[in-house]
Order: C-alpha cells, then sequence, then structure tokens
C-alpha cells in the first residue's frame, strides 16, 4: 500500500465569479521510503498540492489516504494530530522560534504530543548530536547560520519519528555550498532510515537530488519520471 | 492539552521579552488591586471603628426623652415638655422585667474650678445606675451609693478629659473642685471611652447625684423633673420588650389616654448605631466596586496587549499548529500568558494595597483593616479578569487557519 495516495484530488477556490482550479484531479501515490521531487512554476499548484498533503488545508474534491488514513472530513484538531505524529515540516525560512533555543525548537512536536520532559530533552539532543549540533543545544536561531538553522529545522521534522518529510524549499534561502550540504543530508536520511521525503523545489539542480520528480502545470500533473542518475 | 510548566514557562519568555509593555499592562491590575484592598481597608476600619463606638456608648441601650409641647400652634421640639421625673426612672426599674439597669439625666453646661484651673464641661445629674448602663467602669474611687442620692451630696465622678485638664499629676480622688461655684468632692474616675460616633469627646463629662443637680446647679420649677431616662434592657433580644414594657408603664403613669400620643419619646440607641454600622457597610461595598471598576479597566488594559501579541506572533502561532498544536493548545498558551500578567500584577498589586492602606493610616489617621478576606477576593478578582480578558485574545489565535499564519510577515 501506498504511503501517500491521492484520488481525484481537487482544489477550487471561488475568486468573485469565476473558480480558480488550483488542484484539478490529480491522482498519484508514492510509496514509503521515496524521494520525490515536485517542479513547477509559481501558480502551478505545487504549493496547493503540499499544504494538502502536508494536511494543512482540506481538499474540496477528492481523496487522500496518508498511511491508509482518509484525511477528508477530518476536523482540525484530528489534522493538528495527524500533522503531529505522520509530518515532519522544513520550510524555505525555516520558521524556527526566535527567541527560543535549538533544543527548545526541536523539542516543540513532542510538547504537543505529551512527551514527558526528560525523554523530550533526550530524544532533542540526540536529534541535534545526528545533524552535526552537538554543543549547539542552547544557542538561539539568530546565533546560527542559516545552514545550521536549517538543521536545526530537520531535526525538528525528525524528532517525532515521521514518516514523511515535506520539505518546501528547503535551500531557497542557503548559498550553494550550503543547499548542497543539506540535500546530502536529504539522500542520507532517505537511504539510513528509509524515510519519505517529498521535496517542492524549482530548481532542477536541487532536483536531481531525489528518485522521482512529479511536474505540476495549471493544477495538473504533467509529467512523473524517475531521475536518471548518472 | 500540553503541560503547564512547559506553557507558564513560554508565558515568562514572551513577557519578559517586551518587559515595558507588560510591566505597563500590570501597572493596570496592579493599581486596581492594590485600590480595591486599600478602599475595602477604609471600609473596614470604619465599620469596625462604629462597632467600637457602639461597645463604648454602651450596648442594649434605650433613652427616653420628654415629648414636645406645643403652644398656640408653635411645636417647641424634642424634650420641651417637662413630663420625666426621678420617680418614673425608679418605677422602670423596679417594674419593667426587660430592663437591667435605669439612670435618669438631669445635664446642664457648668464651669469647673479646681485651684487655678478652671474647664467648661457638660456635668450630669444621675444614679449609681449610669455606670452599668453605660457599660463603663471606674479606673479609681467608688461610685455612687443610694445614700449620696438620697441625702444630695456634693460627691462626683470625673471623665478623664476632665482629669487632664484640672489635675496636673495631682490624684483627685477626695480632692475638692467647684461646679458653678458649689464645692464637690471627687470620689471616682471614669474609664476612659475616647470619641463617640458624632466626634464628642465622652470623656470630658461629669456625674454628679442627680438630687444635687437638681437642687444646686438646675434651677427648674418641677420638683423632680429629669431631661432624659437612659434604660438598658437585659440583653439585645429583649430590647424590643423592653421599649414595649417603658412606653406601657409610662404612658400610665403620665395617665395617657388610649386616644392620645406619647408625651415622651423612646429611642433605640443601639438601634441607630447599628444603622450607622450598616451604611458604613454599605459604604465598604460601594468602595470596593468602585476600585473594581479600576480592575476591570486594567482587564481591558490585558486584552488589549494580548490582541497586539497574537497579531505580532502570528508566525508563531503558525508554526506552532503545523507541528500539531490544537486549538486548546494554543488558547491555553495565550490565557496562561494573560493569566500570568493578572497574577504578577496582583501579587504586586496586594503589596500596594497594604502599603496604601498603611500610608493612609499614617497620613490621614483613618483606621484601616486589611482582612485577608479582601487580598483572597482582590487576588481571586484579578485571576479572573485574567481569564476572562485573556480568553477572546486566545480564541482568536486559535482560530487562525495555519498556513495564513505561516505566510504571515
Amino acid at each position: 500500500m501506498a504511503l501517500i495516495e491521492t484520488r481525484n484530488l481537487c482544489k477550487f477556490y471561488n475568486v468573485g465569479d469565476t473558480v480558480v482550479r488550483a488542484l484539478d484531479n490529480v491522482s498519484l501515490q508514492i510509496n514509503a521510503g521515496e524521494f520525490v521531487a515536485i517542479m513547477g512554476h509559481s501558480g502551478s499548484g505545487k504549493s496547493t498540492f503540499m499544504n494538502l498533503i502536508g494536511c494543512l488545508d482540506q481538499p474540496t474534491g477528492g481523496n487522500y489516504l496518508l498511511d491508509g488514513i482518509s484525511i477528508s472530513g477530518l476536523q482540525k484538531d484530528e489534522l493538528a494530530d495527524i500533522r503531529n505524529r505522520k509530518i515532519g515540516f522544513v520550510f524555505q525560512g525555516f520558521n524556527l522560534l526566535s527567541r527560543t533555543s535549538a533544543e527548545e525548537n526541536v523539542e516543540l512536536p513532542m510538547l504537543y504530543s505529551h512527551v514527558p520532559v526528560k525523554e523530550r530533552k533526550k530524544r532533542a539532543k540526540e536529534a541535534l548530536g545526528k545533524l552535526g549540533l552537538a554543543g549547539r543545544e542552547d544557542h538561539h536561531p539568530n546565533q546560527l547560520s542559516g545552514g545550521q538553522q536549517q538543521r536545526v529545522a530537520i531535526a525538528r521534522a525528525l524528532v517525532n519519528k515521521a514518516p514523511v518529510i515535506l520539505a518546501d524549499e528547503p535551500t531557497g534561502n542557503l548559498d550553494s555550498k550550503t543547499s548542497e550540504e543539506i540535500m546530502e543530508l536529504f539522500v542520507e536520511l532517505n537511504q539510513a532510515a528509509q524515510t519519505t521525503i517529498i521535496l517542492v523545489t524549482h530548481e532542477p539542480d536541487i532536483a536531481r537530488f531525489s528518485n522521482r520528480i512529479i511536474r505540476f502545470m495549471d493544477g495538473q500533473v504533467v509529467s512523473d519520471e524517475p531521475v536518471v542518475k548518472s | 492539552m500540553i503541560n503547564i510548566t512547559s506553557t507558564l514557562k513560554i508565558a515568562l519568555r514572551a513577557l519578559w521579552v517586551n518587559k515595558m509593555r507588560s510591566f505597563l499592562t500590570m501597572l493596570g491590575i496592579i493599581i486596581g488591586v492594590g485600590a480595591v484592598i486599600t478602599m475595602l481597608a477604609v471600609g473596614t476600619g470604619a465599620s469596625e471603628k462604629i462597632s467600637e463606638q457602639i461597645a463604648s456608648v454602651g450596648s442594649n441601650l434605650i433613652i427616653v426623652i420628654p415629648g414636645s409641647i406645643t403652644q398656640g400652634g408653635i411645636r417647641m421640639g424634642m424634650g420641651s415638655q417637662s413630663t420625666l421625673t426621678r420617680d418614673d426612672a425608679e418605677a422602670i426599674e423596679k417594674e419593667c422585667s426587660a430592663v437591667k439597669a435605669v439612670a435618669p439625666v438631669l445635664n446642664t453646661a457648668a464651669q469647673i474650678i479646681y485651684g487655678n484651673q478652671n474647664w467648661a464641661t457638660g456635668v450630669y445629674g444621675t444614679s449609681p445606675g449610669i455606670l452599668e448602663v453605660k457599660d463603663c467602669g471606674l479606673v479609681a474611687g467608688r461610685n455612687f451609693i443610694d445614700q449620696d442620692i438620697r441625702s444630695a451630696n456634693k460627691v462626683c465622678l470625673l471623665g478623664q478629659t476632665i482629669v487632664d485638664n484640672l489635675f496636673g499629676g495631682i490624684d483627685p480622688i477626695g480632692q475638692i473642685i467647684r461646679i458653678k461655684k458649689v464645692p464637690f468632692t471627687v470620689i471616682g474616675i471614669l474609664e476612659p471611652k475616647g470619641q463617640s460616633l458624632m466626634g464628642q469627646d465622652q470623656d470630658d463629662v461629669i456625674y454628679v447625684p442627680v438630687t444635687t443637680a437638681q437642687k444646686r446647679l438646675v434651677g427648674r420649677a418641677t420638683p423632680g423633673m429629669v431631661r432624659s431616662i437612659m434604660v438598658k434592657a437585659i440583653s439585645a433580644d429583649h430590647m424590643a420588650l423592653a421599649e414595649k414594657q417603658v412606653t406601657e408603664l409610662l404612658r400610665q403613669r403620665h395617665r395617657t389616654g388610649s386616644n392620645k400620643d406619647d408625651d415622651f419619646t423612646v429611642r433605640n440607641l443601639t438601634q441607630m448605631m447599628q444603622v450607622a454600622e450598616q451604611s458604613a457597610n454599605v459604604m465598604t461595598i460601594l468602595l470596593g466596586a468602585i476600585a473594581s471598576i479600576s480592575l476591570i479597566i486594567g482587564g481591558i488594559g490585558i486584552m488589549n496587549i494580548m490582541l497586539v501579541s497574537v497579531t505580532e506572533r502570528t508566525r508563531e502561532i503558525g508554526i506552532r499548529m503545523a507541528i500539531g498544536a490544537k486549538t486548546w493548545d494554543i488558547r491555553v498558551q495565550f490565557i496562561i500568558e494573560a493569566l500570568t500578567l493578572s497574577m504578577i500584577g496582583g501579587i504586586f498589586g496586594i503589596v500596594t494595597g497594604v502599603t496604601g492602606a498603611n500610608i493612609l493610616s499614617a497620613v490621614a489617621g483613618w483606621s484601616t483593616i486589611v482582612s485577608a478576606l479582601s487580598i483572597f477576593l482582590a487576588f481571586g478578582f484579578s485571576g479572573l479578569v485574567g481569564i476572562f480578558f485573556g480568553f477572546y485574545p486566545a480564541y482568536k489565535a486559535s482560530l487562525l487557519n495555519p498556513i495564513d499564519a505561516l505566510r504571515y510577515e
């Protein structure tokens, strides 16, 4: 069974009298352990797709099954719970809480899944250590470089052992060398831990780190092909 | 729901980041709680003072005064009729079962002289019963005895103010003072009672036997006439009965026809005092209510700042929601923040209120009493204010859409 499966997924908005078809009958499957890049111009529907996949939004039509659970019709708090347990988010702007230490940022998902304090701290430290941030637990985001901040965000995405990581332009704010480091980190996570990674990007160089590229245009999937590694 | 210590830590950090803003917001609560505590202290102090005065005037007290006379359509006012006599007083004492003690009063103002000192005061002709009626003891000497009354002896009991003004350190007992040029021997000194409810000095009095007063000090035509009769009932429960017995006895003695009005007035002094005490209690509630308005305004300040905070931290809320914060996780976070503001404000407010009450006591000389109840009340109320005014901003935060919130710049 596919980890992520969409059937005729639609998201329509009414803007005045016209209906905007942000996502139009998208059906696809992503299996556990895949590393997928989603590409497309702005307005192609890739962000809408990510919001739906990430359970941040509800579709206006079609079905979405995440790990066998149908997402359609779930309440706000049920969606929050699924996000908490199943999905790790990595954003372009890092989206760490400023004025909060790296460790506390990583603890955040566990705070909402009621992990006891001691275990929370232990797991946060471990996650940061794995990503090469040992010794920087008490640093605040503004004391860390862009690459380090993104690593904290990745640690936060991993710490609740979510099966899927959704990365929305994770290298958009980073220089090319750091971008490469972060992408190698994703590859490693994908290969070593079999974490499913779904990456949104508009840079072909970044997309090439994945194993499968799905292209969106005008709310529809226009191509879906594996990456041929040279 | 997320655990409280973590939330509290988040709240304290958020408040600490905007120290000045948090302090100014708290100031509203500090002033509110402080005002409530100070005002309640002033009110409680006042009613306590009145209770003390009720005790000092004498408890379960009824006072009988003569009625008014009307001459050619002109009403002369209370006490203008000379209808009460010493015999009436004695009859009340003998015949009314609900009465514990009786003292007739025939008073006059007089200049008194001791050595080269003199002093103007009220001289009260009365009987030995006066001490029991007024719940007053002696600090030195002895009370009148019946012999003093029968023989109209020239003896007197002095209040503390008189002692202070006439005798500079000399023991007054056995000394001779002159009242309206008549020499009197001092036989006792009254216990100090302080000011009355109306601000009169209750220690500025001289008691002499009623007979002596009539013969030597008050020139009145009717023999045995007194200006008033003070009656003490057996207990508070016997007040109404005592009043009724006294009225019936006096109507009978004065041969008042059943179709005629009383030629005297019976006043329940304790009742009047209790009315004063009740009005002091009403004042306490009123002061507290007015002060709590400032507490509510402080609460509006909290709501205002929390709304600003929610807007400023939209992105943070978005991140928390994306990561898995549920509706109530977000609400609890902001309510705890508001509650922290109001509770810390409340603690400082208690300090301010107690200090304010003490300053008022020291500077204005008002008696103030800070009760534990008023502290709990003010603190609890400030907590409620925090929850009440924190709820709307928290509710607003929890309604945010995570996608919009994450995109918020």
